[in-house]
């Protein structure tokens, strides 16, 4: 759109060369293009953000704020499926507190955590330390040793429970054939032992992670310092705990701190293994959380146990999160 | 890399030995679902026999898993689900990376440690409300269910990733492409994204195979058996009460874990950069 403008008869702001021409010019105003509204708009840092963000900012609102409020809301209510729910403050919490169940749930839940942890992140170290040098079929053996974090949860850990079937275990067939026991072993019939199989599971499950990441850790050591400790008669005891240790714990922080999350949400695989048997002993919060309230139909209740798990996570976040700060 | 020293036999013991008995532990689990996949029921119920090896390997069980049980439709649904949940995924993850790495506005920080606190909120916890929201949607027994609420756990990491990426990219190839006359926009998409294709990659690889892996979520929003995703399938419907079909079961398992392995071989160094780079980022 072009835009007219009168020159008045002394156009001392007249363009250098023009005549001075005593009468009115109708002149062009230069057109400068003027970017479309939208893209002006997106070169500022503060718009460009808010839309790149939004997609994001949208799902995790609709999908974890909203249903997490819910969720506070159905723990403090009387929810079942069928009806709706009443206020009840605490009285969740409270049944809660006196139920055997959800006390060895809780009991469980820890000592799963806290046992499978220390077993994975000891076995991951040994794999790592061994994955640290070269040896012939090292790509292959160290893409293998991720198979069984790759593998669906669900789908290894059914192999697991063929392996202790109270019938056909492989494991009695050897120990059996070796001369070891006499009668089998009922591994998922009883409930310490039942335990014991989820954390063998777990171990088995998440010890690659560690690996893995620890060996990432590992190769940021710089050998020569070991060659050092090495030159002034340090064992080779000494030199990991002094050389590749401490150099190796802010990686170790954080995997540990990520597998205790995991591990302490746990449902797939006690859900496969026992589903929380044998006679509910070997439940966890989120095994226990779904029996009331998909099988019960309990959702004020169920709730109730699912919110459990929060405090403990949100320990576990916030040290995770001053850990981080404090070594930025 | 550690130094060795020491005889061959020590080398041997304190290197080979653990070494192997690590794989063994390691793989011996698939050994278990291949063989048993293979070996005729006369055989894996009879508990006399040798259960390492067979000599009558059948097929039996794959065909009573692909005619008698809808696998190949659980196949197609899980395929369809971790695709699209990944594209979307890789989608936000893209543009709230780019967001969180580069640009300078006042909520990027506690942006930031948002989108980290989502893993105060695993899905353990939020099944039984987030149940709820989907029946409201309409979307309960339905794909669509699956796909928009993986992104929940998928795009945290996305994000994570691709923003540890986009900070290795230097500022300068973008403003030169600025200065050029190209807008933010065109920069970032022209510029900036197909320089962080390896990291588009490995993120794209850990969120299929997470997807795949998903359980508690399919368990509680699918109920049809058409619906029904690998996992979920394989474990419901090859029990009938309380008798185990381990033959197909194993096979099913077999075939459920196949597309993830294959996949994760091809791109082996993408998915350790997506696992350490997670952890390290």
């Amino acid at each position: 759109m072009t835009e007219q403008r009168i020159e008045p008869m002394l156009a001392e702001s007249a363009r250098p060369g023009a005549a001075a021409i005593p009468a009115p010019i109708v002149v062009a105003k230069p057109r400068t293009r003027r970017p479309r509204r939208l893209g002006e708009l997106l070169e500022r840092e503060h718009i460009l953000a808010a839309v790149l963000l939004a997609p994001t900012l949208t799902i995790l609102t609709v999908f974890i704020a909203y249903p997490f409020v819910l969720g506070v809301w159905l723990a403090v209510s009387d929810k079942v499926v069928g009806r709706p729910g009443a206020f009840v403050g605490l009285r969740n919490f409270d049944v809660n507190i006196h139920d055997a169940i959800f006390l060895r749930a809780f009991q469980n839940t820890f000592v799963y955590t806290f046992i499978a942890t220390t077993l994975k992140l000891a076995l991951g170290m040994l794999a790592a330390l061994l994955l640290n040098n070269h040896f012939r079929f090292k790509r292959i053996v160290r893409a293998s040793m991720l198979l069984p974090w790759i593998v669906p949860t669900v789908l290894s850990t059914l192999a697991w429970q063929w392996m202790f079937d109270a019938t056909f275990s492989v494991f009695n067939w050897v120990l059996m054939n070796v001369g070891i026991i006499n009668k089998r072993i009922l591994w998922l019939g009883d409930g310490v032992l039942a335990m014991g199989c989820l954390i063998t599971v777990n171990v088995w499950r998440g010890m690659p992670f560690f690996a893995i990441t620890l060996l990432a850790g590992l190769q940021t050591v710089n050998p020569d310092l070991h060659e050092a400790a090495q030159i002034d008669g340090a064992n080779a005891w000494q030199r990991f705990w002094r050389v590749t240790l401490p150099l190796i714990k802010p990686i170790m922080l954080v995997v540990v701190l990520f597998s205790m999350i995991a591990t302490f949400a746990d449902f797939q695989l006690i859900y496969v293994l026992t589903r929380g048997g044998p006679y509910s002993s070997t439940h966890v919060f989120g095994t226990y959380a779904y029996e009331i309230a998909m099988r019960a139909a309990k959702l004020g209740q169920g709730a109730s146990i699912s919110l459990s798990l929060f405090p403990f996570l949100l320990m576990v976040i916030i040290f995770q999160l001053w850990y981080i700060r404090r070594s930025d | 890399m550690a130094v060795r020293y020491g005889s061959p036999l020590k080398r041997v013991m304190t290197f080979h030995v653990p070494l192997a008995l690590l794989v063994v532990a390691t793989l011996f689990p698939f050994y278990w679902m291949v063989i048993t996949s293979i070996r005729p029921d006369t055989e894996l119920y009879n508990v006399k026999m040798n259960p390492f090896f067979t000599l009558h390997p059948t097929v039996k069980h794959f065909e009573y898993l692909f005619d008698l049980t809808l696998f190949p439709r659980w196949a197609w649904n899980t395929l369809f689900i971790a695709a699209v949940s990944t594209g979307i995924s890789l989608f936000c993850g893209l543009l709230a990376g780019y967001a969180l790495a580069r640009l300078q506005f006042r909520w990027a920080p506690p942006l930031g440690t948002m989108i980290f606190i989502t893993y105060l909120v695993p899905p353990t916890l939020l099944f039984i409300p987030l149940g709820d929201v989907v029946k409201t949607f309409g979307l309960g027994d339905t794909p669509w269910a699956l796909i928009l609420t993986y992104p929940t756990f998928l795009i945290p990491f996305c994000t994570w990733l691709l923003m540890g990426y986009f900070k290795t990219i230097p500022r300068e190839i973008e403003d030169c492409a600025r200065i050029d006359g190209a807008s933010r926009i065109r920069a970032m998409v022209s510029i900036t994204f197909p320089l962080a294709v390896p990291g588009i990659l490995s993120a794209g690889i850990f969120a299929f195979t997470l997807s795949w892996n998903e359980f508690l979520y399919a368990l509680v929003f699918l109920s049809s058996p058409q619906q029904k995703t690998i996992p979920i399938g394989v474990f419901t419907e090859l029990v009938r009460g309380d008798v185990f079909y381990w033959g197909p079961l194993m096979a099913g398992a077999l075939l459920g874990s196949i597309p993830v392995a294959l996949v994760y071989s091809m791109f082996v160094e993408h998915y350790v950069t997506a696992l350490t780079g997670a952890v390290k980022g």
